[in-house]
């Protein structure tokens, strides 16, 4: 096995920048990183041989997330369970992230690929931006993500899948918008809601009978958070609100105002407003 | 065989510094200056495509005179030194210094091995939490780095307008009282600096750009058209920019814009609109 290369420091002769920093053309992060370390990004590393991830070896998996459309944008949620097999790796992960300031992106599949991938994407955006003085439009980040899902393929192939979601504003077209991925890179684009990870069959349903795509942001909120709950009902690596804990799903809203994180407390709320009226709907039943 | 003449190294020393010079001093100026909320960059130029000063990461932006090639490519490799930088170790591994030494190593080496030196001149300028941690860092063609305070003027007829710039500065200036001042050294016809400004510099001929202090994100941010025109109008009582909402800071940050109303529009009359 090779010695793995040390952090990029610029050290060319007499310590000036090398020359993969100064050649013109590119204002991809990820060409520019390819060419200067490949390394440091995720996809381009060699593969260990043989098949399948050794047995044993089970690394944490981030589950499920829901989108949605309202008029005025969009709303990302994703639970806060990642699992290692049957065992609960880690209770309160983050899965939704902000790519940039109109967009954000929620993944579901093994958490440690995935985060290194937003991580690269983000920097992707914002180093596109800089360079070229210029937001890419919404497509492009979109195909932008597509090409690192692509670039994760082999790992996927021994089980070490990604697959992100991604949701936007869409500056030109002025309104919320929502892709989908395959492991393979396909990009599709989702009308009005979807959801993706291993509770994804369960928040569909939920979200195919509670999405009402023209009434406001609030509800779109607690849209999201039922088909959570709904998730989390069935699915036993999708967690559920931890209420002792205080540990809530973490839910953005994207708008032409650009992303913002919901705050903490105001989720804590609208989980409280859907576990009291199912608490209500049970007593009912229970009365009759 | 041809014969080589003899040239003293001081001599291709000296003659390299003076084509570099004189590549610098065709140019216009850029004024970079501290003010109570942040760090304001001041460039006379007309253009409103090719910037003169730009952003570098999330505390740190770039100036430069010269030829516009040669900075150009000195700005992308900043950028991508920057990002690579926090990408490997964290946004906050990003510093000034950091960038300003990469930038000299790569002048200085121009200027010793190469035919010809780069003709150009970079203020790195990083904000930091209070305005004793503000860093501005002057790098010249041959590499030689001088760590500014306050507020520097490069590129043009700089050592004439100096004068007229340390006269005027305080570091508890208002941004439109900063912007004024900085007009004012770009304006002045560096023959004679104590006569004042010779022309007249509208709004729309100077890029301005400002690092603002406190956001814990990006904090570069252009300002233009309508807004430069109230902060650069006597008459008009506008002295600060507003603040920018941060709208990727965690949301118990300070600035944090909350959700937004719950007020359904339709998409054609969009809130952006």
């Amino acid at each position: 096995m090779p010695a793995t290369p040390g952090p990029p420091l610029p050290g060319g002769p007499a310590g000036r920048l090398p020359a993969p920093f100064h050649v013109p053309g590119t204002a991809s992060f990820t060409d520019f990183v390819g060419s200067h370390d490949p390394s440091l990004l995720p996809g381009r590393r060699p593969l260990p041989p043989g098949g399948a991830l050794a047995p044993g070896l089970d690394p944490p998996h981030a589950t499920t997330i829901v989108a949605l459309t309202y008029p005025g944008g969009v709303v990302m949620a994703g639970d806060r369970r990642a699992t290692a097999g049957s065992m609960i790796a880690h209770r309160e992960i983050e899965k939704v992230f902000p790519a940039d300031t109109h967009s954000c992106v929620g993944i579901a599949g093994t958490a440690g690929i995935a985060v290194e991938m937003v991580r690269l994407f983000q920097v992707e955006l914002e180093h596109f931006e800089k360079i070229e003085g210029a937001v890419l439009s919404l497509d492009g980040k979109a195909n932008r993500l597509s090409t690192m899902v692509r670039g994760n393929l082999g790992l996927a192939m021994q089980g070490l899948a990604v697959v992100p979601l991604f949701a936007g504003y869409d500056l030109a077209g002025r309104r919320g918008r929502i892709f989908s991925y395959d492991v393979t890179g396909g990009r599709y684009e989702e009308r009005g809601h979807h959801s993706v990870g291993s509770g994804s069959v369960f928040a569909r349903g939920a979200l195919k009978k509670l999405h009402r795509p023209t009434r406001g942001v609030d509800e779109a909120v607690a849209t999201a958070v039922e088909a959570l709950h709904d998730a989390a009902d069935d699915d036993s690596a999708t967690g559920g609100s931890d209420l002792v804990r205080g540990i809530h799903p973490v839910v953005a809203v994207v708008d032409a105002a650009g992303y913002r994180r919901v705050p903490d407390a105001r989720v804590a709320e609208v989980v409280r407003g859907v576990l009291d009226a199912r608490a209500a709907e049970r007593q009912e039943e229970d009365r009759s | 065989m041809t014969q080589q003449f003899y040239v003293s190294p001081e001599q291709v020393m000296r003659d390299r510094a003076d084509f570099a010079r004189k590549g610098i001093a065709r140019g216009r100026s850029v004024v970079v200056l501290c003010f109570d909320a942040g760090i304001a960059l001041v460039a006379d130029n007309p253009s409103r495509a090719l910037h003169k000063v730009s952003e570098i990461y999330d505390r740190i932006a770039f100036a430069a005179v010269g030829k516009y090639n040669e900075f150009e490519n000195l700005r992308v490799a900043g950028v991508r030194y920057a990002d690579l930088r926090g990408y490997s170790y964290d946004r906050a591994d990003v510093t000034a210094r950091g960038l300003a030494n990469a930038y000299a190593q790569t002048l200085g080496s121009v200027f010793t091995t190469e035919s010809k030196p780069l003709e150009v001149e970079i203020l790195v300028a990083e904000v930091g939490a209070t305005s004793e941690d503000d860093e501005i860092y002057r790098l010249t063609y041959d590499g030689s780095v001088a760590d500014e305070r306050g507020a520097v003027v490069v590129g043009g007829a700089a050592d004439a307008l100096a004068g007229v710039l340390a006269e005027g500065w305080r570091p508890e200036l208002r941004l439109a009282d900063a912007l004024a001042l900085a007009r004012r050294v770009l304006a002045t016809d560096p023959a004679d600096p104590s006569a004042g400004p010779r022309r007249d510099l509208p709004g729309s001929s100077l890029e301005v750009a400002v690092l603002e202090r406190g956001l814990p994100r990006r904090s570069f941010r252009r300002i233009h058209g309508d807004l430069l025109e109230r902060l650069l109008s006597e008459d008009d009582p506008t002295v600060d920019a507003p603040r920018a909402p941060d709208l990727l800071a965690p949301a118990r940050a300070p600035g944090h814009p909350g959700l937004p109303d719950d007020t359904p529009s339709s998409p054609d009359e969009g809130p952006g609109a």
